[in-house]
């Protein structure tokens, strides 16, 4: 049985960054990329699962991207992934969530998992679309925010919990297969040993192309997307009046601050 | 293609604050002959009917469906249906955790035009624009929607203000084809408290993030709130990582400091959805290594340092 968990090598920007010549993007120079936060906790329950379970579970990651994520794959190979897909086509650029889930989903089809896990959201550009998106392509049950997930391989259904806003939670039944997206928090993921990083390295990354998986340059890309960049620029952002000095001198000022208000408070 | 529909949100018998700054935000889309509707779903949808007559609303669609709380399965398949009925040019959600689970998977099935956590819409040349943020908020992002005639659009909540004039829009039942769900709620859990802290009517926050590095500081800060009379608060990584329970989390899936006055964020680097839950504080002091924190777009002021140097100096005075 197989659980399959769609990663994403996410980017941040560089303290100084350039906006492209065709202003809709960061230059590429500028982006450092790593492995997207609450993909290692989607990970991390997905090899928790397979530990507990009583039978052989394969864990694989998926990555649509370039060469470059194979690092991310990596990671999650020395963490505890049996297999890694990575997906690329030039094509693929430009792809909005609904593309890549249309990728997503394909990889799915074609590996047949007892369940799907991505992120809730990715730290780069927190759409929080691409999971439940891949879900309603795959024409499967699925819910967002999961903080809890109680689950075996092979069971018709799962109870999860729902991280609802406020410090509220909702449990729910799902049936499976189902695509869930995984909250941060749910589990503590583990840290790779040396001798797993070893391992991973000389692991190999199978790398699928749109027509091994049965999809055209049409599906992805901009023509495959339900929006476009049309621009990406520097907001007028406000900015705190800051506080000059020494820490001793930073913190008197603070402490005047605190003073102050508990003056009007009083 | 034309109006915009928006879907309002209930939980547990309550209209959720968010729905109604969507009423808000959709009356700059208006265009001549446009009409704005608003829908709720629910088991007793017309418990909402007064609520929802508001300034801006010209008519409330009661949709009544099987599921009294969010399910997926019922929303997009009513929603989907009343969006083949209508045909709205915009159809407006809040970008919540419910919307989490099925504004996608509608976009995805029905071709609409889509984008999540959108702050500001306008027309451009005739065409819909909206703006969100991108790479973790440092730049605003444009995106359009070429060849789309209906756009779903999430927004996010204390962007745009309720409106608080009373109306009286028409009111309409829309039936919605029966739906079988996949999934099948069972109960809401309130976390405990943990502590008998209550972040909501805390005036004065001293708030500590990531930025702290390791659990056995935590003790430092805790004395640190109860000199300077604080309560002491956390961001997400905080609490995930056990280090203060739950109930001390300030964000959007932990407590918003809504008496809040003063606010000291140390360490705290201002992720989104911990600014939801504190942005609105009057006096907002920013404590932090990193000069380009998010958490510095939102304070009034801001110390650029490391913050055990300023906690250890601001202990002296208290």
């Amino acid at each position: 049985m197989k659980i399959l968990v769609a990663v994403k090598q996410v980017a941040a920007l560089d303290e100084d960054f350039e906006i492209r010549a065709d202003g809709r993007d960061v230059e590429a120079d500028f982006l450092i990329r790593d492995l997207n936060e609450w993909d290692d906790f989607s990970l991390e329950e997905a090899v928790k699962i397979k530990e507990a379970a009583a039978e052989p579970i394969e864990v694989i990651a998926v990555c649509v991207g370039p060469e470059e994520v194979d690092e991310s794959l990596r990671k999650c190979l020395a963490k505890g992934a049996d297999r890694a897909i990575r997906v690329w086509d030039a094509a693929i650029e430009g792809s909005d969530p609904i593309a890549i889930a249309r990728v997503l989903a394909a990889v799915a089809k074609s590996e047949a998992p007892a369940m799907l896990f991505a992120g809730v959201q990715s730290s780069d550009h927190s759409f929080a679309s691409t999971g439940i998106a891949t879900a309603a392509i795959l024409g499967w049950p699925h819910a967002a925010v999961v903080s809890s997930l109680d689950y075996t391989p092979g069971a018709k259904s799962a109870v999860f919990r729902r991280e609802l806003e406020g410090g509220l939670l909702h449990e729910v039944e799902i049936q499976c297969p189902a695509v869930l997206t995984i909250q941060l928090g749910i589990n503590t993921p583990r840290y790779a040993s040396l001798r797993s990083i070893k391992q991973a390295a000389a692991k190999p990354i199978e790398v699928r192309s749109l027509a091994d998986l049965g999809l055209s340059a049409g599906d992805v890309g901009e023509a495959g997307s339900l929006s476009r960049v049309r621009r990406m620029y520097l907001p007028d952002k406000g900015r705190a009046q800051l506080i000059e000095g020494d820490a001793a001198q930073q913190a008197k000022r603070l402490a005047d601050i605190i003073r102050e208000f508990k003056g009007a408070a009083a | 293609m034309s109006g915009v529909l928006i879907v309002a949100e209930q939980r547990r018998g309550e209209l959720r604050p968010v729905s109604l700054e969507l009423i808000s935000a959709a009356q700059g889309l208006r265009r001549a002959g446009d009409e704005v509707a608003v829908a709720l779903l629910t088991t007793a949808p017309e418990r909402y009917i007064d609520a929802l007559k508001l300034a801006g609303v010209d008519e409330i669609i009661t949709v009544k469906v099987r599921a009294a709380e969010f399910d997926p399965d019922t929303f997009e398949s009513a929603i989907g249906a009343l969006i083949a009925e209508r045909h709205p040019e915009v159809v407006l959600v809040a970008h919540s955790v419910d919307s989490f689970g099925y504004a996608a998977a509608l976009a995805a099935k029905l071709g609409l035009g889509f984008a999540t956590d959108v702050f500001k819409m306008e027309r451009i040349e005739g065409e819909l624009v909206a703006t969100r943020g991108g790479y973790g908020q440092k730049v605003n992002v444009e995106v359009d929607f070429p060849g789309r005639s209906t756009v779903l659009l999430a927004l996010r909540g204390n962007v745009f203000k309720p409106p608080e004039a009373a109306a009286s829009p028409k009111v309409s039942a829309f039936a919605a084809p029966a739906a079988a769900s996949r999934s099948m709620a069972r109960e809401f859990i309130e976390l405990s408290a943990g502590d008998d802290i209550d972040m909501t009517a805390a005036e004065f926050i001293l708030s500590i993030g990531r930025g702290i590095g390791e659990e056995a500081k935590v003790a430092q800060f805790r004395e640190l709130a109860d000199a300077v009379g604080a309560t002491l608060g956390c961001s997400r990584p905080i609490a995930d990582a056990g280090w203060l329970p739950k109930s001390r989390q300030v964000g959007q899936s932990g407590k918003t400091a809504s008496a809040c006055k003063l606010y000291i964020a140390m360490g705290v680097s201002g992720a989104i959805q911990h600014l939801a839950g504190m942005k609105h504080v009057t006096t907002i002091v920013a404590v932090n290594s990193d000069a380009e924190a998010s958490i510095f777009g939102v304070a009034k002021y801001g110390i650029v340092g490391d913050i055990f140097e300023i906690a250890e100096e601001l202990r002296r005075h208290f």
